[in-house]
């Protein structure tokens, strides 16, 4: 009985993963590629982006969800870079100087949106998703007339042909794997971008240590119940404002290692899907809203771009439409997301209910609400 | 002073501000040579246009389900009605009444699971409904290529299968609302009394029914559902009605807005337009969880009224088309407002 419930328990547990795997080991035959290609694409977007997925864990301890307004650090960073190419400072030196121009403007905007969140305590992630939007008209209003006509775009070359905003596509020419490239390790088959898996294991680091300080141990008591926290002296908003501005900053320079390796910058566009894959990632990787480990993020991110390289094919090859493929990895992904979010609030739900009934007498109440 | 005060925090500085900025507008537009009377006549249309989808708003923010980010499913039944009234050649009225038919049962499914879906979630129906939404869309493009469809209006001439992206009505049920009983006062100036009488009639109909004994329960559970359990309501059966409600207004949105617009947007349209009517009712003066006809009439006309006019006025006077960037940081703007107000009734 006992090893039934708990046989139950895991699946619902990690229902996500598994049927993400089942999905994934379902279409990579129908895909057609080879082992060899899936694992080395696998290596590849690993370094890309496991870094912005790396991001989110700090909300996620301090209680606030998935961060979805991770996307101002993306767009941060997306404007440093256009700075680098403006002054075409390239390789590390481009990606450096990138990380230290996106890093005050992500600091303000990390501040900016951990100050909105307090506000909306309690629907932190549909405001977090509304308020990417509304900075992205600003970031469009910046850099599509700002730039060139107010700020000034020394390289001519960046600019749209009436004389002001930048391009739609921007040539990373200068930088284009320059990380990657640092530290090529080859490995048969395979070639590891050593220098960038590196960046990404002391941020590895940093979040180990940053848990087991006293801040890190403040968020994880916020994150688990506000009021207590409180109570015991922790300044709550103040501690939800900085794990928001050290996700923020982290988004900056994961987007600069994520363009850095796709080598070109889709000016309008590029921060579209940055939370879209993140949180996918995360989630698939067996994380929750309220609970996220490292091996989760490395984890969500093989899984979650496994099916994505196997997708468009085997669609292709099932459906006679590469379309059909590629709705589908969207399809999942936001299924994905959704699902979680509904086992989360569902199995809460049911938990608060639960410890209503042993107190069943002394307080009945109504249905609980999100307030 | 204090009652001035009273009434301008009440009413909300963004309002105001971008009700300001309407009238603006509308004094500037002369000046740019944009004809008053085409741009009335232009944001009469587009407020009938989109009426129906704000109004669908209402229901499941006065039953506490908050904003109804998954007006999609409204939207994917009222699409499966035109593609099917279509299919099956239907014109003129018929076909646009017939596509209503069609979509009804679709909406009502929908929303019926849609409505259970966001029981099970109380406390985190937005982001839920947004994502939920998204990946219902991004199902239907699948099934937007699938679908045994046959009709040549509508599928890939080549392959013969498959709908297309965009779908014209034209020759179907093209203008069907707005050109009955049409009066041309201008040139340039028309007014679609067809299409203002039927979002009026919606409206109506959803004042009536706020006031009968379900409806009057369903604004009950929204505004304090301990209270409401305690007087004896089923708390989550008004919530679903108010869900399967939204949801059949958003398939009439979808296929009023069609009819307007002239084209039937399959595949990944649907995923924006939750969003507008969201916006466009917390313009009109809604919260989180109390909005009325008047909110919808006024955040219908007024966001509308925007979306017609910085296009025309602002690319005259600057020369550069900012609108899509407004629009943005407008609708997002006010959302945001909502959202991150302190509401009396929270907590």
């Amino acid at each position: 009985m006992s090893g039934k419930r708990s046989l139950g328990r895991f699946f619902t547990e990690y229902a996500v993963v598994i049927i993400f795997l089942v999905i994934t080991l379902a279409s990579i035959k129908p895909s057609g590629l080879s082992l060899v290609y899936i694992v080395q694409e696998m290596l590849i977007r690993l370094g890309r982006n496991s870094f912005l997925v790396l991001a989110l864990l700090l909300p996620i301890y301090a209680g606030m969800g998935l961060n979805f307004g991770m996307t101002l650090g993306a767009m941060a960073g997306q404007i440093g870079l256009i700075f680098a190419i403006n002054w075409n400072i390239s390789g590390v030196q481009g990606l450096a100087f990138a990380a230290l121009l996106g890093m005050p403007i992500s600091l303000l905007m990390g501040w900016v949106c951990g100050a909105v969140l307090n506000r909306a305590k309690g629907r932190e992630m549909v405001t977090g998703y509304i308020l990417a939007y509304f900075i992205n008209g600003i970031y469009q209003f910046i850099v599509l007339y700002l730039m060139g006509s107010v700020i000034p775009i020394t390289s001519p070359a960046i600019l749209l042909s009436r004389g002001y905003g930048i391009r739609n596509t921007l040539n990373l020419e200068g930088v284009r794997q320059s990380l990657d490239k640092l530290l090529l390790l080859r490995l048969g088959p395979f070639a590891l971008p050593m220098a960038t898996y590196m960046v990404i294991a002391l941020l590895c680091l940093f979040i180990i240590w940053f848990r087991r300080s006293k801040l890190g141990q403040d968020m994880r008591a916020v994150g688990h119940d506000m009021a207590v926290a409180g109570m015991s002296g922790i300044a709550v908003d103040q501690t939800r404002i900085v794990a928001i501005i050290i996700s923020t900053v982290l988004a900056c320079f994961g987007q600069i290692i994520f363009l850095q390796n796709m080598g070109n910058l889709a000016t309008y566009n590029a921060h579209d899907q940055t939370s879209f894959f993140a949180v996918a990632a995360i989630l698939v990787g067996g994380a929750s809203v309220k609970k996220a480990t490292i091996p989760n993020v490395i984890i969500g991110v093989m899984l979650l771009h496994s099916l994505f390289v196997v997708s468009p094919l085997a669609g292709q090859k099932l459906f006679g439409s590469a379309m059909i493929g590629e709705y589908f990895r969207s399809f999942i992904g936001y299924g994905v997301i959704a699902l979680s979010l509904v086992l989360y609030a569902w199995r809460s739900r049911r938990e608060t209910e639960r410890a209503r009934e042993s107190l069943r007498g002394a307080a009945a109440g109504g249905a609980p609400r999100g307030e | 002073m204090r009652n001035l005060r009273q009434l301008v925090t009440d009413f909300g500085w963004p309002r105001i501000i971008i009700f300001l900025f309407l009238v603006l507008l509308f004094l500037g537009a002369p000046f740019v040579r944009v004809r008053i009377d085409a741009s009335i006549a232009d944001v009469l249309n587009r407020f009938g246009q989109n009426g129906v989808f704000v109004l669908a708003m209402v229901p499941m923010i006065q039953s506490g389900c908050g904003l109804n980010f998954g007006l999609s499913f409204g939207i994917i039944a009222g699409l499966l009605g035109a593609t099917l009234s279509m299919q099956f050649g239907w014109h003129g009225f018929l076909g646009f009444f017939g596509a209503i038919a069609l979509a009804a049962p679709f909406a009502v499914l929908l929303g019926w699971l849609y409505g259970k879906l966001l029981n099970k979630v109380k406390g985190e129906e937005m982001t839920i409904a947004m994502y939920v939404g998204f990946a219902g869309v991004m199902f239907m493009c699948i099934m937007w290529l699938l679908l045994p469809y046959t009709s040549p209006n509508m599928v890939w001439g080549y392959a013969g299968k498959g709908l297309r992206t965009t779908i014209t009505v034209e020759g179907y049920w093209l203008r069907i609302l707005n050109d009955f009983l049409a009066i041309r006062v201008g040139e340039f100036f028309v007014i679609p009394t067809g299409l203002l009488l039927f979002v009026g009639l919606c409206a109506a109909l959803m004042w009536l029914f706020l006031r009968t004994k379900t409806g009057t329960a369903m604004t009950a559970v929204g505004s304090n559902p301990i209270y409401a359990r305690a007087s004896g309501i089923s708390v989550d059966r008004m919530r679903t009605i108010s869900v399967i409600l939204s949801t059949v207004l958003g398939a009439v949105g979808i296929l009023v807005y069609e009819q307007s617009f002239g084209f039937i947007q399959l595949y990944t349209a649907p995923l924006t337009m939750p969003l507008a009517a969201v916006a466009a009712i917390l313009i009109g003066g809604a919260s989180i969880n109390k909005a009325s006809m008047l909110n919808v009439v006024v955040g219908a006309f007024l966001f509308q009224g925007l979306l017609t006019m910085t296009p025309s006025v602002i690319n005259s006077a600057l020369q550069t088309d900012m609108s899509e960037v407004i629009r943005i940081i407008v609708s997002n703007g006010m959302i945001l407002y909502a959202l991150t107000r302190k509401t009396k009734a929270a907590s």
